[in-house]
């Protein structure tokens, strides 16, 4: 008998319309649609597309959690195999939205999942440790080459077969580190390594580095009584009942509040999103987290010129590198833009 | 400098009247190993056994482990500084118990020593499974606080490793290997056209109870400096440490070290070995700072082309791994750094605390954090009250059956990071 797929894609890729259409809310459609046909034909018999899910970047983006319950409640009847999201080539929204409700799927339905973007999509660093991402071109001319790799790797998980190494399989590497037993012992490959690093021969490290973004501070502040001061956190700082649903953990977005008239956050107004910290201290000062109070001390004595007046406050519990980059960099131009001097970052 | 080591094949070890070697048999005599440790009055009593390859044993907890070596010719005598006279050693000829080794048991930390299995899946991750041990379990005296214990601990095993190993003085050896590095110049002048290749050898030095010593000075206390390759086989690097049992390099470990052995091996044919940089790895920033700042400038200084660097333990001095590599790839020495991981039970996270681009060739160890099923064992060792509290243990690690479940980080030399084992990781 077949595996029965459970399929998800965008509006765009059900030929419902682009940009404009992007807000259309979840919808179930018997069969295979659009680049479901094409993995049909992939799984040449083994599996089969049983039903298609369908919805709008925009509407999964800015409801995640109504999305991703209505998706789960609609596939529960089908009793789906297996599961597959995308392509989503390198639509970030697209490719988010994959991801999320991939590693959903994966959890709650407890049943095999594949996905498929372009390295570069933000949805890829979110979600490649959790979930298979077998990486595409980035745009949809490399449907044809993607569909055979994400219904070879579905269908292997389907039967629980072994899954090789990322290059054989085509997914993204994940970052799992798994030991083994080499050849040779450690001290005999790091002289071969050498040598071959020596001579300007090909090697292949055994660890290779995350490249951490080191930012050297900028140049100190010469006369800071002139200065506009802003104040950005990933500790999560929001206004009571945390209006933008910043996540407690691997934040999406960031917050921009205004403290224009505020001269305290005080517990009563402000709280924190962050899950990855007792919130206690923070909920009962937040100043504790995001010191506004001595901040305005200091705009009254005059030490500093003034308070730029709004924050910026995100969680950087559990968020990816990639996200918090674009963050920053967003953040970074608006300060720029509102004249902002310099910066108190704090973390928790 | 030129040392021969002469190795007599241990494959048995019993007890017996007289401590002697006899058909590539070791014997022991306990009453005599007992009288000497107790000549130390920190020590109340001592328990010694015997473990061999596949036995249904289990050591633990494990402190040091030695190889009995002793002088034969050539300056000096077997740990300088320590046991012998601080002369210089590394020359004329050494042997070898080749298959014996001593090992020290007792509850120091509780949390920092080791667990050795001699058959069964763990005794795949450590080498000492494959020799046959003359295990001390070491008792304090009452009220006798760690960091004397640890020190009673250590020097009862180098006197035993030293007192065993004055039966090969007389033997003829089974085999006679010659390690040979010459005065700079000549040395350089030997392989004019090799590429000149030095070994960066980092000493656990964190202190309280993280702690190496070269020729009987504590390593913290150092600044970066130059040795022979063969004063390291003679004893002049010794273990003084309580840390994760996995990284931790014992003195067996320093007497062969393998990094050493390999750069030997390709030694006139591929590189021209220059010999060895110690170095420490301290806490505070500015001895991390002074001491990265001199393996850098003494790899300069020597004219290296290459450089292997490797660790002893993490976290911490993750940092001062990333410093030595940094910098001394930035003075355009090539190098490659020996290392563990801590990826987490999952593999999921990232390996090591500091992390640099130029670090772009690295070898390792394997995930420290990888979980492992233990067996039952007919005999412990020592005892098996400490599984759960050890590094890489949790609440129910032992189970009642006295099987285990700990992460191999528990294991003593599972993943070395001076490349002693096969074991290693790969992303998937």
């Amino acid at each position: 008998m077949a595996y029965k797929v459970i399929h998800y894609i965008n509006q765009f890729f059900a030929n419902i319309g682009g940009e404009e259409m992007a807000h259309v809310t979840p919808e179930m459609r018997e069969g295979a649609v659009g680049p479901g046909l094409g993995l049909n034909k992939e799984f040449k018999g083994e599996a089969e597309i049983v039903a298609t899910v369908i919805c709008g970047d925009s509407y999964f983006n800015e409801n995640v959690e109504e999305a991703t319950k209505t998706i789960i409640n609609l596939m529960k009847k089908y009793e789906a195999d297996l599961f597959i999201a995308g392509p989503a080539f390198n639509a970030g929204r697209y490719g988010t939205a994959c991801g999320t409700i991939s590693k959903l799927v994966q959890d709650k339905l407890n049943i095999p999942v594949v996905t498929g973007m372009y390295i570069e999509n933000p949805g890829a660093d979110m979600f490649k440790k959790e979930v298979y991402i077998i990486e595409t071109a980035n745009a949809a001319t490399g449907m044809r080459k993607a569909l055979p790799k994400m219904a070879k790797l579905a269908l292997k998980l389907a039967k629980g077969e072994e899954i090789l190494d990322y290059k054989t399989e085509g997914y993204i590497l994940r970052g799992i580190r798994k030991n083994y037993f080499a050849d040779k012992i450690g001290a005999e490959r790091a002289v071969d390594m050498l040598i071959k690093k020596l001579k300007g021969e090909d090697f292949q490290t055994e660890y290779p580095m995350p490249e951490f973004d080191r930012v050297a501070p900028g140049a100190a502040i010469k006369d800071l009584s002139k200065a506009r001061i802003a104040l950005v956190t990933s500790g999560g700082i929001v206004p009571i009942g945390n209006p933008d649903h910043v996540e407690s953990s691997s934040a999406s977005k960031y917050g921009i509040y205004d403290i224009n008239k505020v001269n305290n956050l005080t517990g009563r107004d402000y709280e924190t999103a962050h899950g990855g910290y007792d919130p206690v201290y923070a909920n009962e000062e937040p100043d504790r987290v995001l010191p506004l109070d001595v901040l305005r001390d200091f705009e009254k004595e005059g030490m500093i010129g003034s308070i730029h007046p709004y924050f910026y406050s995100t969680v950087g519990n559990g968020t990816a590198v990639r996200s918090a980059k674009v963050f920053s960099e967003e953040i970074a131009d608006k300060l720029i833009q509102d004249d902002v001097d310099a910066v108190i970052l704090t973390s928790t | 400098m030129i040392l021969e080591i002469g190795n007599i094949f241990i494959n048995d070890v019993q007890f017996g009247s007289e401590t002697k070697v006899d058909g590539n048999v070791l014997y022991v005599n306990a009453e005599e190993i007992r009288a000497i440790v107790l000549e130390d009055e920190r020590i109340k009593d001592v328990a010694i056994e015997l473990a061999r390859p596949r036995e249904s044993k289990r050591i633990t907890p494990v402190k040091d482990v030695i190889e009995p070596r002793v002088k034969v010719s050539g300056n000096g005598s077997i740990f300088p500084g320590v046991i012998g006279k601080v002369d210089t050693v590394g020359t004329g000829r050494t042997h070898v118990l080749k298959g014996a080794a001593i090992v020290t048991c007792g509850k120091i930390v509780g949390f920092q020593e080791g667990i050795i299995d001699m058959k069964g899946p763990g005794a795949d991750y450590t080498p000492f499974s494959k020799l046959n041990n003359v295990c001390m379990v070491i008792e304090p005296q009452d009220g006798l606080n760690q960091y004397g214990y640890e020190a009673a601990v250590r020097m009862a095993g180098l006197k035993i490793a030293n007192y065993i190993g004055q039966v090969a003085k007389d033997m003829s050896p089974d085999e006679i290997l010659v390690f040979e590095t010459k005065p700079l110049l000549e040395q350089l002048n030997e392989y004019p056209n090799l590429p000149k290749v030095g070994y960066v050898y980092m000493l656990q030095t964190q202190g309280l109870l993280h702690d190496t010593y070269v020729y009987g000075v504590d390593a913290k206390k150092i600044v970066p400096t130059i040795l022979y390759p063969t004063e390291i086989m003679d004893g002049a690097i010794i273990s003084g440490n309580c840390v994760s049992a996995c990284d931790k390099n014992t003195t067996y470990h320093h007497l062969n070290n393998p990094i050493i052995q390999n750069l030997y091996n390709r030694h006139g044919k591929d590189i021209n070995f220059m010999g060895v940089i110690i170095t420490n790895e301290n806490v505070y920033l500015a001895d991390k700072e002074r001491s990265s700042n001199f393996t850098a400038k003494l790899a300069e200084f020597l004219g290296l082309d290459g450089v292997i660097i490797s660790q002893e333990g993490f976290g911490n001095p993750d940092t001062d791994l990333i410093m030595n590599c940094k910098k001394i790839e930035e003075k355009g020495i090539n190098s490659v750094i020996v290392t563990d991981e801590y990826a987490g039970r999952d593999g999921l996270s990232q390996s090591l605390a500091d992390a640099d681009t130029l670090a772009n060739a690295v070898v390792t160890g394997g995930n420290a954090n990888e979980l492992i099923f233990l067996p039952p064992m007919d005999q412990i060792i020592g005892t098996d009250a400490y599984i759960n509290k050890i590094a890489g243990g949790f609440d129910g690690s032992l189970h009642q059956d006295g099987s285990i479940k700990v992460e191999i980080q528990a294991i003593t030399g599972a993943t070395n990071e001076l490349g002693f084992n096969k074991l290693t990781a790969k992303s998937l």
